[in-house]
Order: structure tokens, then C-alpha cells, then sequence
């Protein structure tokens, strides 16, 4: 039996969260558990990378942090986002959605236009005033590095746009209900190289105002644009520190075989 | 054989078979139409029909056709499409929802007749609307629903459960995830379900003869009033559609042009047919359009 228990877990100052996991676990089905006690803490405007194998939990972690795993598994512990436990019934998810949006691994505009890809979240919360609609296009297409490309055609469906570009629109499209946190669920794996380099352009910018936790199988890509990464393995983070420790100095000796590349 | 020539063989088999199909499908439609059109005429669209003499038209028949049609759709639309976002989007996998999905498909497969004698003790009789259209639109509703049910819910199905993610996460509620982004990704799957059920509508006579009856009343195109007796908007009236008419013109008729009447009404039921199809397709392509800004 390997040893599960974590290796290092790093700790920031309370000021310093945007948000805290404590015991996290998770159940499908009521009895098989994909993840264990977890607790973690991510600081602000910073990038964390969460790596591990294959059916590590990373995604499913990732899942639960915005409650999109309520109506397929039970999850158990605190979810703390502004010292209030978000992981509760009485909680309002949708809200909880704006606060904390999510990219998902493969593209997945809607079948509208650019502009009502980004409008229908907004539209359907009750915004009514056009020119503001027009301003937050405009200023989420701008951070998400896609306003050049797409400026003359936001009443083209958004299906018409290649594939990173569909990405960076998912990406403006959460921008545009000003989130504190971002998620991302594998961004760049559906994309090539060319786009995957300008996605990680554009998070990077984007570090200055959000906190963004990435799940990614792609290590390059957690060393090259994440500040922090942490290691799960079946269902247990077994190491969390700075991204450059991880990659040169790993503490636990599953973590160093998982860099080395002998597994996942 | 090799396996280039079973290849070739297997090829064959297939072109030949669906040969057989086209040939069918274009030999009827070619007869129904050779032998109608000569006597489509604009006097035999715009005249009333003729119980004992020759030279009687379809005017009523064809009102009625279209308007049982859009009857039908108003009444069974909504229902359908309640019943499939429940299937589609709500119901667990349980015995519940294997029992509906059950009753959908035996009740699809019900025998129209049998719809229509439902319909006639129900309607008819139990709650005294008569021989009407308003029977005869509710008869069919039960002999459209089940299918309309599982064609929305196969096009509503057939959307992406990552379009359903996407709403969620930006914080939309299910029911306007639904309504935003699922059913107008689904609208034609969903058209296409209308337009099926709308060609089986205007073919059906089994469910109408014991509903909507087979005679008309007088009609009068100029009387607006739908609670009037004689209006033609008025839906307590008995009403004969296209379909009904044929049946009746080679079974009870006594007309002597009997044969030249339903092969001209046969035609004409094609014609609306193909017209309603194209016409469906066209406004529900505008409207995908508008809702999803494809080209």
C-alpha cells in the first residue's frame, strides 16, 4: 500500500485566501469515494495548477469547488469563499456561479452570437440596459484577448470561430459576470499548440484580477503559467507548494515519480 | 468470390434494394399525382362538395383539414413539450419514468381506429361536445401525442450535456438553461417532430370518422364570430377533412364523378402535405437563425 498521507501542504495568510477547502470529500453513488479529506487554500490572483494522473479527483475537486457535482455526488466538508461556508444547502449556487465561474476542457459556445454568448447570462439575470451589455462585451472580449479578432462580427454565431478562439470566448463569457474565481477544467487539451500558447497568454494577463485554479494533464503547462501546483494521487493531494518546489524539489516520493513521468 | 468482388456484391444488394424503395415511393406519388392533377381545378378547390351530383369540390374539406391541423398542433405542441423536457431534462432514471416511457410507446403504436373510438365515447358522447372539431382535434392530440413527445425529447436529447454545464456554471437556473439554450439548440429536431405529426394529421380518417364526423355543416367564410353555429372558425361544428372525404367518396358516396373526386382530393392532400412540409422547414429555419445566429 502506497503512502497517501500528504507530503507538504503549503498555507497562506487568511488575507491572502480567496478560498479555502477543509476536509473535502467526495461520493458517488453514496459509497465510492473519488476524493478524500482534502484542504487546501488558494491564494489571490494567482494561477494554481492541479496535476496528478488519471482518476487522481483532480477534476472532480475542481467540480465541487462551484457545486457542479451537487446532483451527481455527495459532497462532504467546507468550501470557505469569504469566511462563509459555500458548501451548505441554504447556499445559492447560482450565485455562487458568478462568483466563481468555470471553463470547461472542451469548448462549448452556445449556439448563438458572440454577442449573445456573452449578453445571455446577463440578459437572463435581469440587465436590461444596452449600452452597459455593449460596455461588458467589450471590456470581457478585451480581457480575454479575443476583441481584435472578433470585434467586426459579434452578430456571427459564435460556432463559426476556431476552436481557441471558442475557448477564449467561454473564457470572456465567465469574465462577464465579474467573477472572483475562475476555474478550469483542463482548458487547453481540445486545442493546438498555437492556440494553447495564446490561452495561456491571455490567463496569465488575466492573474492580475482573478484567482484561477487550473486542472491540467499537461505538467509543461502547469510549470510554464502556474504559480502553485498541487499533486493529487487516487483521490488524495499529496503535495501542494509553490509550482517551481514541486517541479525541482518534490517532497513526497509519489510526486517525484509522477514528475519523472514513470506513472499517469 | 474474393473480397473485392464480395464487396462489390454487397454494394450491389444495397443499391438494388433501395432502388426498390424509390421506385415505390415515386410510383405512388407519381399515380396519386398523374391521376389528380388533371382534375385539380380552381373551381373544384373553391366549391362545396356534392352529395348527389357530379362536379362537387373540397372547399370545406380542405378549410378543415388545415384547420384541425392548427388546432391539433396548438393543443398537443405544449403538452409535448412539457412531457419531453420532463423526459429529457428532469426524470431519474426509475420504474416511474420506464412506466411513461412505456405508455408513450404502446400508446404510439395504438391503431388510429381505436383513438378514434376513444375519442367518440369520451368526447363524443361522455362529454357531450358532438361531432365536432373540437373532438376530433382532441382525438387526435392523443393519437399525436406520443410521438411528438419522443421526437422533442430525442432532439432535446441529442444536445450537448456540455451546453447544460455551460449554462449552469454561469450561474443560470435549470429551467433557463432549458429554456435559453437547450430547447432553441433543439428547434430542428423539434420542427421536424411538428412536421411529421403534421403530415400524419392530415392523412388521418380512421380518428376523424368517429369524431369530427363525416358530414359538413354549412359554412360561412364570412362570419367571424367563433361561437356563431354557422362560422367557419366555429370549432362545435362537424367538420369532414380531405382524408374523411376520400373515405367517403369511395365507400358511401354516391356522387357519379366518385373516382375523379378522391384521386383530385388525393392529390390535393400531397400537395398540402409537401406545401405545409416546406413551409414548416422554411419559418422554423428563420427562426433558428434569429435564436442561434447560424447562416
Amino acid at each position: 500500500m502506497e503512502n497517501l498521507s500528504p507530503a507538504f501542504i503549503t498555507t497562506f495568510e487568511a488575507s491572502e485566501r480567496a478560498l479555502t477547502t477543509e476536509h473535502l470529500d467526495v461520493l458517488y453513488g453514496g459509497t465510492i469515494q473519488k476524493l478524500f479529506d482534502t484542504s487546501l487554500q488558494f491564494k489571490r490572483n494567482s494561477i494554481t495548477a492541479l496535476i496528478g494522473a488519471s482518476g487522481s479527483g483532480k477534476s472532480t475537486f475542481l467540480r465541487s469547488l462551484n457545486r457542479m457535482n451537487d446532483t451527481v455526488a455527495t459532497v462532504n466538508g467546507k468550501i470557505m469563499f469569504h469566511g462563509l461556508n459555500v458548501n451548505q444547502a441554504n447556499i445559492n449556487v447560482y450565485e455562487l456561479r458568478k462568483s466563481i465561474g468555470m471553463v470547461f476542457q472542451k469548448p462549448n459556445p452556445f449556439p448563438k452570437s458572440i454577442y449573445d454568448n456573452i449578453t445571455y447570462a446577463l440578459r437572463a439575470d435581469g440587465e436590461k440596459n444596452q449600452q452597459k451589455l455593449a460596455t461588458i462585451v467589450e471590456e470581457s472580449l478585451r480581457a480575454a484577448a479575443l476583441w481584435d479578432e472578433v470585434k467586426d462580427k459579434l452578430n456571427q454565431s459564435a460556432l463559426a470561430l476556431s476552436g481557441g478562439q471558442q475557448q477564449r470566448l467561454c473564457i470572456a463569457r465567465a469574465l462577464a459576470l465579474r467573477p472572483e474565481i475562475i476555474l478550469l477544467d483542463e482548458p487547453a487539451s481540445a486545442l493546438d499548440p498555437v492556440s494553447t500558447s495564446k490561452l495561456e497568454d491571455t490567463l496569465k494577463q488575466l492573474r492580475e484580477k482573478y484567482t484561477m485554479v487550473m486542472v491540467t494533464h499537461n505538467m509543461q503547462q502547469a510549470a510554464r503559467i502556474s504559480d502553485y501546483t498541487a499533486f493529487f494521487h487516487l483521490g488524495h493531494a499529496i503535495e501542494y507548494d509553490t509550482t517551481t518546489n514541486i517541479f525541482t524539489n518534490p517532497q513526497g516520493a509519489i510526486t517525484e515519480a509522477y514528475i519523472q513521468g514513470s506513472f499517469g | 468470390m474474393t473480397e473485392h468482388q464480395k464487396d462489390r456484391f454487397a454494394t450491389g444488394v444495397i443499391y438494388f434494394l433501395v432502388g426498390i424503395v424509390v421506385i415505390l415511393l415515386a410510383g405512388i406519388l407519381g399515380n396519386i399525382l398523374i391521376n389528380g392533377l388533371p382534375h385539380l381545378s380552381w373551381h373544384f378547390l373553391t366549391s362545396e362538395s356534392s352529395d348527389f351530383q357530379a362536379g362537387g369540390g373540397v372547399r370545406d374539406q380542405l378549410f378543415n383539414s388545415v384547420y384541425l391541423l392548427i388546432l391539433t398542433t396548438i393543443i398537443s405542441l405544449p403538452i409535448a413539450l412539457g412531457a419531453a423536457i420532463y423526459l429529457s431534462e428532469y426524470a431519474r432514471d426509475n420504474w416511474i419514468t420506464h412506466l411513461i416511457r412505456s405508455t408513450i410507446e404502446i400508446l404510439s403504436s395504438l391503431p388510429s381506429i381505436v383513438v378514434g373510438l376513444f375519442g367518440y365515447l369520451l368526447f363524443v358522447v361522455q362529454f357531450g361536445f358532438g361531432f365536432s372539431i373540437l373532438s376530433g382535434a382532441l382525438a387526435l392530440t392523443f393519437f399525436n401525442l406520443p410521438i411528438l413527445t419522443s421526437n422533442i425529447e430525442e432532439s432535446l436529447k441529442g444536445v450537448s450535456a456540455t451546453q447544460r454545464e455551460a449554462g449552469l456554471a454561469l450561474g443560470l437556473s435549470n429551467w433557463k438553461t432549458i429554456r435559453g439554450i437547450v430547447v432553441p439548440a433543439a428547434l430542428p429536431g423539434i420542427i421536424t417532430g411538428v412536421v411529421l405529426s403534421g403530415g400524419r394529421i392530415f392523412g388521418e380518417a380512421a380518428t376523424l370518422i368517429y369524431t369530427a364526423g363525416q358530414s359538413g355543416s354549412l359554412v360561412d367564410y364570412h362570419n367571424w364570430n367563433p361561437l356563431s353555429p354557422t362560422s367557419f372558425l366555429n370549432v362545435m361544428r362537424p367538420a369532414e377533412t380531405l382524408a374523411v372525404h376520400i373515405w367517403k367518396v369511395n365507400t358511401e358516396g354516391i356522387i357519379s364523378d366518385a373516382t375523379a373526386v378522391s384521386a383530385a382530393t388525393g392529390a390535393l392532400l400531397v400537395l398540402v402535405v409537401i406545401i405545409f412540409n416546406l413551409s414548416a422547414r422554411y419559418f422554423g429555419n428563420k427562426l433558428y437563425q434569429k435564436l442561434t445566429a447560424a447562416k
